[in-house]
Parts: C-alpha cells; structure tokens; sequence
C-alpha cells in the first residue's frame, strides 16, 4: 500500500461555532475528505463535514432481521420437526407461541450487529492513528476543537490547502506526518 | 404579523367547514336511526346508538390522548412539545364538550348493553353476579366522575399555561410539572374505567385486564398523529414556520414509532394470552374477530396498523420530512377508526361486519362538530407557548436539545 508522507493537515479551532463553520466553508469549497475531532458533540458538524449517509442503520435492519427469522425458525424446528408435542390440542407450528422469542432474537440481532458494526465501520479498535503525531491534539479531548484535510482529498494540495485553512482564521495549522 | 392573521383565518375557514359537515352528519344520522328504527322487529333507536358509540369512542380517543400527552411532557420535557403543544391543549379543552355528546349513549344504555335489560340479566347467572357494579346508575355516575376528573386536569393545565405565556412566570411550570405526574395516574385510571365500561361491557362476559391499556395506546397514537397532521397543515404559516425544522420532527416520529410498537405489543399480549388459555368464557371473542367475515380486517389491522407504519416510521427520512410524516399519521387515523370498528361493532353484528350508512354518518357527524370546537380553541392561543422556560432559547438558536 501506498503511504504519503503527509497524512493530512490539521486545524485547531477555540470554539464549536467556529469549527462548525470552517468545516461548512470547507466542504463548500469543494474538499470531500474531511473529519472533525470535539470534545463535546457539536450539532450540525457531521452534515457539515458531509457525513451524510452510513450504511449502519441497514445493517442493523438485517441483523434484525436475521435475528427474527432464526428466533422464529428455530422455534419452527424444535416445535415441528425436532420434537412434535401435542400442547393442549394446539397444532405443532403454533405461531403465536413463537412470537416472543421472535421479537426476542429481532431485538438481540439489531442491538448486537449496531455495537459491532458501529465499531466495525468506525474502523475500531485502532491502536495507531497519524493524527496522534500532531502533538497539540491530545486536547481534542478535553478544549479545543480540529479540523482535519486529509492528503487522499483529490484538491489536496500541501501549499494551497495549508494557505485556505489559515485564511479560516485557525489557533493553528499542523501538518499530520504518517 | 399578517401572517399570524393568516393562520387565524385559515383555522376559522376550516372550522365553519367543519361544524357544517358535523350539522349534516348529525342530521342525516338521526334520519337514518329513525327510518331504521321503523323496520319491522328493530328496537328502536338500536342502529343509531351502536353507531354513534363507535364514532364516539374514536373522537373522544383523540382529546383523551391529548391530555395525556400533554401532561407527559410536562414530565420529561423535549423540545417536541414546542409545536404541538397548543394543539394538545386545545384539543383537551374539548373534553368538556365530549361530554355532553356522552348524553345520547346514556339515554340508549338498553339499547347497547345487554346487562340494561332486565329481561336478559333474567336468565343469565353470571351477569346476575356482575350486576353490582353493572346498574344504570351507577355507570352513569362513573361516566361523571371519569368527565370530571379529566375536565379538571384539563383545566388547571390550560390556565396556567395560558398565565404563564401572559407573565412568563417560572413557578407555572413547576406546577403543571407537580401536577402531571398525579395526573397521568388518574388519568391511567379513568382511562381504563372508561374502557371497561363503555367498550368492554359491550359483552359482559368477556374480560381482559389489559383492555384498559389497549386504550390508553390508542388515545395517545392518535392524538400524536391528529397533532402531526395539523401540524403540517398550519407548517407555513407564523409563527410556527420557525420552528419547523426537519430535524425537530425526528422525536414526535419516534414517538409515533413507539406507540405504534406499544399498540401491537399490548394487542398481541392479550390475543396471546387469551389464545393460550383457549377457554370458553375468553376465546369466542377472537373467534368472532379473527375467522369468518371479520377476519380481513384483522388481517388489514396487522398490515397497515403495524407492519406499513412500523416500516417507514423505522426511516430517517420519513420523520424528518413533516409532509411525509403526516401521510404516516394520517394513515394511522384512519386505521386507529378500522381497529376501533373491529373492537366494538363485532359485540353487535356477530356475524359480518354490515358497513352501515350510519357508521359513517355519525362518524362524520361527531367529528365535525368536535373538529369544530377544537378549531375554536386553537383559534384562541398563540400557536406557540413562548415564554415557557422549557423553551427559552430554541427558537433563537435554532439548535434546542
């Protein structure tokens, strides 16, 4: 795999507000690859830094899916081919009977496939990332707010996108090494 | 600030619609309950008061949820109260006028309720055990103390609310908040007397202790979705176009969501249990709904009152964007009126459901007087309560939490 020497730049912002708006103009400006780091949530920076669509909620609509048809299918086999008993007259594929654990395992499957996918897509655990090279963004978790350009953006350029991050009036603009 | 008139108008427009509609609905309802009256072997009367108490327990589902909705968010608070809140306050300012429209099943107890007839209760041992609770009088004055329970709750909140948007005093909240939590008790209460005795005792044989609950949901899914669809309806007009953002749209959906989840988890519940125990005194009331002639609409409830709305309320898209989300809500109306029919109509048309002209005349004609009176009341606030402290400072930033 290809590795540029510079992950990307980054820009160290006081305030919510102000990150929020360098990343709106960033985007507006036509850079695509773009993240932002907080300390606290920031309403609106995720649609500001295009982060518009994750495939999570489909996921866990399958894994709720497959949830409720192998609760139901395994109530199914034990009831009807596994073990037939005859229940208060009832017929073997007693449906209603199966309803529970139905929802049960919808419920088990949705929850399990949104932790893990969340971490899955999220690219979690990661013990190394170039962004800890920058030595001012430890305080990204406790009060001050980046924004980062990374170098895979098709307008990156080391000169002009350091110069259009400085014209947003950052605290400062860093260099990611890789 | 014409636009504020705007909205105004609009309201008073939809209003004189609306008591029209009730005035012929009435009118061609007690003519049709007269000439059916006149058939050979009726009783009279009988057709007009079965249908007239299915349309009235759907109209008086909705201002019920209303109150109960409104004292939720008192509790928890959340800016999703912010834009329908006068709607919910107008629509419980209504409780006193449903009411009065009670007085028409009072007079036909007979006609409705086979413990009324003496004749019946004669022969029958076990509603001859029941009959100290189940006497005409004594419903009467559960129907009383039910309509006064909630007119009160309903008025205390709707005048402090209306002081506290004309002072902007802070002790107002804390009191609609003390008074919330008793009165969603209450109300949890009244709610399910109400449902024993005016829905279930439609067959006094037949019992569920989960009935009242049922009922509950009900009221609150179709007050949340009746608030969605007036919503959109006043979306642009002042002052409310300010606060309608996609975003803020995603809680009420998430509400509906909720209820609609709550309502199939407590219909289930009870088709469960009941189908488990398959006893002689529990199962033909399902056999009468689930099988034979009744049985498409059984079907049509699971689908569209809960797989179709389950579905698309699962979407992000669908709760953000208001106008779609009032197609799910008015979607949910309708069917919230087709799950009423299947619990009522069937302790009288045993067979096959008859789809009487006079079921939807009465439906049409309570709806419109009541549509009527809410109209009027929201007519009387600002569409916004701006100076509750809850929602100091959403409507500035535009990003309330």
């Amino acid at each position: 795999m290809k590795r540029e020497s510079i992950y990307g730049l980054m820009a160290e912002f006081e305030t919510p507000d102000q990150v929020l708006e360098a990343a709106r103009r960033t985007h507006a400006a036509g850079y695509r690859r773009i993240d932002a780091f907080t300390p606290i949530p920031v309403e609106g920076l995720a649609e500001a830094v295009g982060f518009d669509w994750t495939a999570l909620p489909a996921l866990v609509f399958v894994g709720g899916l497959l949830g409720g048809l192998s609760g139901f299918g395994m109530c199914w086999y034990a009831n009807v081919i596994s073990f037939p008993m005859n229940i208060g007259g009832k017929p073997y594929n007693s449906w209603p009977s199966f309803i529970p654990i139905t929802f049960e395992l919808t419920i088990l499957g949705a929850a399990l496939t949104a932790v893990f996918g969340m971490l899955a897509l999220n690219g979690l655990p990661t013990p190394y990332h170039p962004t800890f090279n920058v030595e001012r963004f430890e305080l990204a978790s406790t009060d001050r707010f980046f924004l980062c350009v990374k170098s895979k953006d098709k307008q990156f350029d080391l000169a002009q996108t350091k110069a259009f991050l400085e014209s947003l009036k950052p605290h400062g603009v860093f260099e990611i090494e890789n | 600030m014409s636009s504020v008139d705007t909205a105004q108008v609009r309201i008073g427009r939809a209003q004189k619609r609306a008591l029209a509609l009730g005035v012929v609905g009435f009118l061609v309802a007690v003519i049709l309950g007269w000439t059916a009256s006149q058939k050979a072997g009726a009783v009279a009367w009988q057709a007009f008061v079965q249908s007239y108490i299915f349309a009235y327990v759907f109209w008086v589902a909705i201002p019920l949820g209303c109150l109960a909705i409104l004292m939720l968010h008192h509790l928890t608070g959340g800016w999703w109260g912010l834009p329908i809140r006068r709607i919910l306050e107008a629509g419980s300012r209504t409780l006193l006028l449903m009411g009065v429209l009670f007085i028409p099943i009072l007079a036909g107890l007979s006609r409705l309720y086979s413990w009324a007839r003496p004749e019946v209760v004669k022969d029958d041992v076990l509603l001859q055990h029941k009959l100290w609770y189940l006497t005409t009088r004594f419903f009467t004055l559960r129907a009383v103390i039910y309509f006064a329970i909630w007119v009160i709750l309903a008025s205390f909140l709707n005048r402090w609310s209306a002081e506290q948007d004309r002072t902007g005093d802070r002790r107002f909240k804390d009191r609609m908040e003390a008074l919330a939590g008793p009165g969603l008790v209450l109300w949890g209460l009244t709610v399910t007397g109400a449902a024993i005795d005016w829905v279930m005792s439609l067959d006094p044989h037949w019992y569920s202790t989960i009935y009242g609950m049922i009922f509950m949901v009900i009221g609150c899914l179709a007050a949340m979705s009746f608030s969605v669809v007036v919503l959109s309806r006043l979306s642009d007009s002042e002052p409310l176009m300010d606060c309608v953002q996609p975003k803020r749209f995603l809680d009420i959906g998430n509400l509906m969501l909720a209820f609609v989840m709550l309502w199939t988890y407590m219909s289930f519940s009870q088709f469960l249990i009941i189908w488990s125990g398959n006893l002689r005194s529990e199962i033909p009331w399902y056999q009468q709904r689930v099988f034979g002639k009744w049985a498409p609409i059984a079907v049509t409830l699971l689908v569209l009152h809960f797989f179709v709305p389950f579905l698309l309320l699962l979407q992000r898209g669908v709760k953000r964007r208001l106008h779609v989300l009032s197609r799910v809500a008015g979607l949910l109306l309708v069917l919230t009126l087709v799950d009423i029919y299947w619990l009522l109509v069937p302790s009288y048309e045993t067979l096959a459901p008859q789809f009487r002209l006079l079921d939807i005349f009465a439906v049409m004609g309570i709806g419109g007087v009541w549509l009527a009176a809410f109209l009027g009341q929201l007519k009387k606030l600002p569409l916004l309560p701006l100076h509750d402290p809850r929602f100091e400072g959403v409507l500035e930033h535009g990003h309330g939490d």
